[in-house]
């Protein structure tokens, strides 16, 4: 395979591995496995939750709020019906704290009478029934009495605070009065639905011991397992949480499964049998969690010749009606907020606060695909006055080996946003083909009909854009994060001679159950066959921390690796001159078992300080560029996003078909964030809140996507892999939105970029304002 | 117990005719809308329901004394297969093409769109346009409606509660054209932002007649936007006419802000798709 030795820097070589397409053929696994759990998918024998039967098990729902901001006075279940037959339970039937455990403890699992509602879908008691038209009719007799409360929807005018951040480097005022051009710029950002295609589904089985077991569609069977502990008051043994097959999470699955879980296990005691809550679409989508949406303010000064010189940036999030993740998701947002450019003076500054809406939380990218969005649109501000190529200006800033970004940290190593751009814009002749859109432009300039009456038809039919947009991921968790979880993997050879990889990493369609195996067996030199994965139930595997953060491969997967290793080591050392793929069976007839258990430690060089937020906030960045490529339609706006080249530094590709496959899922989510996928509220409901009003790109909507797979390895991990998830999440969407004003002339700051809002700038330019420095 | 209803499933017309006459009961032809109504809890599980999937004498697409006749179970995946729908009446097959995706066009039927009675039904506005006649029956006998006077207010509908919708005729008067334009939010399965048909006849010196502009999605019924219709009859689709047509479509319309587009673009958006039909047809 070609590689590439980028430019090196304090005596640090840096090598990027640039996968060559010619070597395998797209789409071909040929040399990797096969998905694990694909052959079930596929045939439809796997089990999902709700495809799971538990003989007695009863229904369950949720009475929910139908105010954006109440006093709960009482619940009333009207006196005509039998409520003999039926379970209820309310806050009152919680046996330990009222509390679904996350980062603040402010999210009750049912609002408790005198209690503040504080969103109009809000969890205020529990019906189980012994089917499903019951519930259906006796759901609507449960009666609120409520006192309204004044709600707020605004996240500028609220002044309940969930987190901020201050981040400063340099001097800014000094910054700004060395600069020849200063750019403002408002950018908005809405909600986005995470639409994995399972809803969330939990069913909770009373155990003989009192407690709990949980099965469920969920990302992360420890952070269920914490919230049953908390609010139903048991040991970690009574509490039992089993992940069944999960049809996507995007993070969606992150944290609202703890909330579910409760719900059915409040029910499932109280009826003294199993009791299954499974949602249905309109309430998946109008009850759980969304992506945050954001207003970005930013400053820019720039030298005429396109160096940044000053960043002031201004993040605020709406974080809805409770605190979830919220300070880690604006985090990540603000401390991905300048882009991945070189800048001496900056500041950036973050507030995330309380709304009467239903909570924010995590969604692929966390807060990232929100503040890159902002900082590629301000760029592409700033080329257009300088009459730059975005190409050009990105290419003059973008961070190199040995760089510093704002919290201090210098780039040691494995940074790649160079070698990334460089790809994309080769790939997709770039300049020639803006060359070329700016050919047509003009011409359509020259028929004097841009812009065109707002009521009549173009002479063109359509337009045809290129943009380009280039991103950085801090991989795995923010700051001291892997540290405070303190993660164990294990790899495990039974007694009766089989290999186990023991996690509590999920599967849920990225392919954890096929890389983890595949992982271990390339140490132990076995077939992969031979490497089982064991079940996420919390009874078996220890806490390997949660599925999210593109943390998986990365965290857990080295750990998994070392482990192997250990494992691998300890049984050849014991059979002198064996190899282990011929050793291993014997040593568990003459040893009996071996178990690993792999615990994270911190990666050599990386320091953060979480008090004055300082030091290496990610321990390495992935790296990604994209350009896409729209047409048009002149008359209606519409967009069709014809391809996206899509260059990802994941660090090390670990199965190619897997990590291509996040690389277009993550590309065509970030081109419905860009085109159509738009949440409309109404007194903090969401209106369009069912399948047929929410949408996304369908098939015929997908563009045609390449992934170019870049690998600049991260030396803390074993196996120097950073990361893909979410990676490509923050880059297509402002590609898109480039690519449109490309086609049209006009800047759409406010994502998605609908015909709605193309049409309504065609006709009212100039939305941004721009300032120049008087020379 | 469940509230499943009970479902009915004649295989002749007089026996859908003593079910409707006996009271109360939804007919369920292909249930792309009456299913997602009931799964979505939009509103009560009708106790009763007729399903005319067996009735055979709904089905069907002729010639019949110069008309395109539509069996009131034609599906859409039919019509798009249809010949003489393609060589009569293509507006009608590239309307059916927009509609939801492969699945929805296998099982959704004309006479189903045209009895839910959706602003947005996208083969509404051709029916509108080229002048069909709805034919409808039950006990009481048969009767035409032409489809002008089919569509009274939202959702509401000239079709009595004991009839039902047998066929729908095309006039295919010699000289006329039809053309049809969809505006969604994603290529399939989008329901209608706009949706226009637009229908006249040419004769050459004397310009356009019988010329009828029509829309969904932009009222509480598919309309027709009478006063562009005047500008047009009697013209030329020259420039100058175009415009004409297109500022007094924009001010004819009162469309709405709703959950998937706004008023301002709906009705700046029908003026411009009815300019580009305009400028296609005038050559310019």
């Amino acid at each position: 395979m070609p590689t590439r030795t980028l430019t090196p820097g304090g005596g640090v070589t840096e090598r990027a591995l640039v996968i060559d397409p010619g070597q395998r053929i797209p789409g071909r696994a040929a040399g990797f496995p096969l998905r694990r759990e694909g052959p079930a998918k596929l045939t439809g024998v796997a089990k999902y939750t709700d495809d799971l039967v538990f003989p007695g098990a009863w229904y369950g729902i949720t009475i929910r709020s139908t105010e954006a901001r109440a006093k709960l006075i009482a619940i009333e279940p009207d006196p005509d019906v039998d409520w003999s037959k039926v379970v209820i339970a309310t806050a009152a039937d919680i046996p330990g704290d009222n509390i679904v455990a996350s980062i603040k403890d402010d999210q009750p699992v049912l609002v408790p009478i005198g209690g503040e509602i504080r969103h109009h879908a809000e969890p205020v008691a529990l019906l189980a029934a012994p089917d499903r038209e019951t519930l259906r009719r006796l759901k609507g007799r449960i009666k609120l009495v409520t006192e309204p409360l004044r709600p707020v929807f605004d996240p500028e005018q609220s002044e309940h605070v969930f987190a901020h951040y201050d981040v400063k480097a340099g001097d800014l005022a000094l910054g700004f009065a060395g600069a020849d051009l200063i750019v403002e710029g408002t950018y908005r950002v809405g909600h986005q639905e995470q639409l994995y295609i399972e809803n969330n589904a939990m069913i909770a089985v009373p155990g003989e011991d009192g407690g709990i077991i949980i099965h469920g569609s969920l990302q992360c069977p420890y952070y269920v397992h914490t919230a049953l502990k908390r609010a139903l008051r048991l040991t970690p043994v009574q509490a039992r949480v089993i992940q069944e097959e999960t049809g996507g999470g995007f993070g969606g699955k992150e944290e609202y499964p703890s909330m579910i879980a409760l719900h059915a296990s409040l029910l499932a005691l109280k009826a003294k049998r199993p009791v299954r809550m499974i949602y249905d679409r309109h309430e998946d989508i109008s009850a759980t969690t969304k992506r945050h949406p954001a207003i970005v303010r930013h400053r820019t000064g720039v030298t005429k010749d396109g160096l940044l010189v000053a960043q002031d940036i201004e993040v605020v999030m709406d974080g809805g009606a409770y605190c979830t993740l919220t300070p880690v998701v604006l985090s990540r947002g603000v401390l991905h907020a300048g882009g991945p450019y070189r800048c001496p003076n900056v500041r950036l500054r973050g507030r995330a606060t309380r709304t009467n809406t239903p909570p924010n939380g995590a969604f692929r990218g966390f807060g990232a695909p929100q503040t890159e969005f902002a900082a590629e649109m301000q760029l592409n501000r700033i080329a257009e006055r300088l009459g730059m190529s975005p190409a050009e200006l990105r290419r003059r800033n973008v961070y190199r080996l040995s760089d510093t970004t704002p919290t201090g940290q210098v780039l040691k190593e494995s940074v790649a946003g160079e070698e990334v751009l460089e790809q994309a814009l080769g790939a997709s002749h770039f300049e020639r083909i803006r060359e070329r859109t700016a050919r047509e432009a003009s011409e359509r300039r020259g028929a004097g009909i841009v812009p065109p009456d707002p009521l009549r038809s173009h002479d063109r039919r359509t337009a045809n854009g290129i943009g380009l947009a280039l991103a950085w991921h801090g991989a795995g968790f923010t700051g001291s994060g892997e540290v405070y979880l303190a993660s164990v993997a294990s790899v495990e050879l039974t007694a009766d001679g089989r290999l186990r990889v023991l996690t509590a990493n999920t599967e849920m369609g990225q392919g954890t159950k096929t890389v983890f195996p595949q992982m271990v067996a390339n140490e132990l030199g076995v077939p992969v066959d031979w490497v089982e994965y064991a079940p996420q139930d919390t009874a078996e595997v220890l806490d390997s921390g949660p599925t999210v953060a593109s943390r998986t491969v990365m965290v857990v997967g080295g750990l998994v690796i070392l482990a192997a290793r250990k494992l691998k080591a300890e049984v050849e050392a014991r059979h002198a001159g064996v190899p282990f793929h011929e050793a291993f069976r014997d040593d568990a007839r003459a040893n009996g078992a071996t178990r690993i258990d792999q615990q994270f430690e911190p990666y050599p060089g990386v320091e953060f300080d979480d008090a004055t937020y300082t030091g290496d906030a990610y321990p390495a960045f992935g790296w990604a560029a994209a350009v896409a490529s729209v047409e048009v339609d002149l008359d209606t706006a519409e967009v069709f996003v014809r391809d996206v080249i899509a260059v990802d530094d994941v660090g090390k590709v670990i199965h190619p078909i897997l990590c291509e496959g996040q690389v277009e899922g993550g590309t065509l989510q970030a081109v419905g964030y860009a085109t159509i996928e738009e949440m409309k509220l109404h007194d903090g409901k969401y209106l369009n809140d069912r399948l047929a009003t929410y949408l996304i790109p369908t098939a015929l909507d997908a563009p045609h996507i390449r992934a170019i797979l870049v690998e600049a390895p991260f030396s803390g991990a074993p196996h120097g892999a950073k990361g893909v998830g979410e990676l490509p999440m923050d880059v297509a969407a402002p590609a898109v939105v480039a690519a449109i004003h490309d086609a049209t002339g006009v800047w759409i700051h406010e994502l998605p970029a609908t015909p709605e809002r193309i049409l309504a700038a065609m006709h009212e330019p100039g939305l941004i304002g721009v300032m120049e420095r008087p020379s | 117990m469940p509230a499943e209803p009970s479902i009915d499933t004649p295989r002749h017309l007089f026996e859908a005719y003593e079910r409707l006459a006996a009271g109360p009961t939804r007919p369920i032809a292909g249930g792309t809308d009456v299913m997602v109504a009931i799964t979505g809890e939009l509103g009560p599980i009708p106790k009763r329901m007729l399903d005319l999937s067996r009735i055979e004498e709904l089905r069907g697409i002729s010639l019949e004394d110069g008309s395109l006749v539509l069996g009131a179970r034609t599906t859409y995946t039919e019509i798009r297969r249809s010949a003489l729908c393609r060589e009569h009446l293509p507006a009608l097959v590239e309307a059916a093409a927009t509609i939801g995706a492969a699945q929805i066009q296998n099982r959704g039927t004309l006479g189903g769109n045209i009895a839910n009675a959706s602003p947005a039904g996208d083969t509404l506005p051709i029916l509108l346009a080229a002048d069909a006649v709805i034919l409808v029956g039950g006990q009481r006998g048969e009767r035409e409606v032409p489809a002008d006077d089919f569509f009274i207010s939202y959702r509401k509908t000239a079709l009595a509660p004991d009839e039902l919708i047998l066929h729908v005729r095309f006039p295919l008067p010699r000289g006329r054209e039809l053309r049809f334009r969809k505006v969604g939010t994603r290529r399939a399965q989008a329901i209608s932002k706009v949706v226009m048909a637009l229908a006249w006849e040419d004769f050459g010196s004397t310009g356009w007649t019988n010329v009828r502009v029509a829309l969904g999605s932009v009222a509480a019924t598919p309309i027709r936007a009478h006063a562009t219709e005047a500008v047009l009859d009697g013209a030329h689709p020259t420039p100058e006419v175009a415009d004409r047509a297109a500022e007094t479509l924009a001010g004819e319309l009162q469309p709405i802000d709703d959950v998937r587009s706004t008023a301002d673009y709906r009705r700046m958006v029908s003026a411009r798709i009815l300019h580009r039909l305009l400028r296609d047809a005038g050559g310019w």
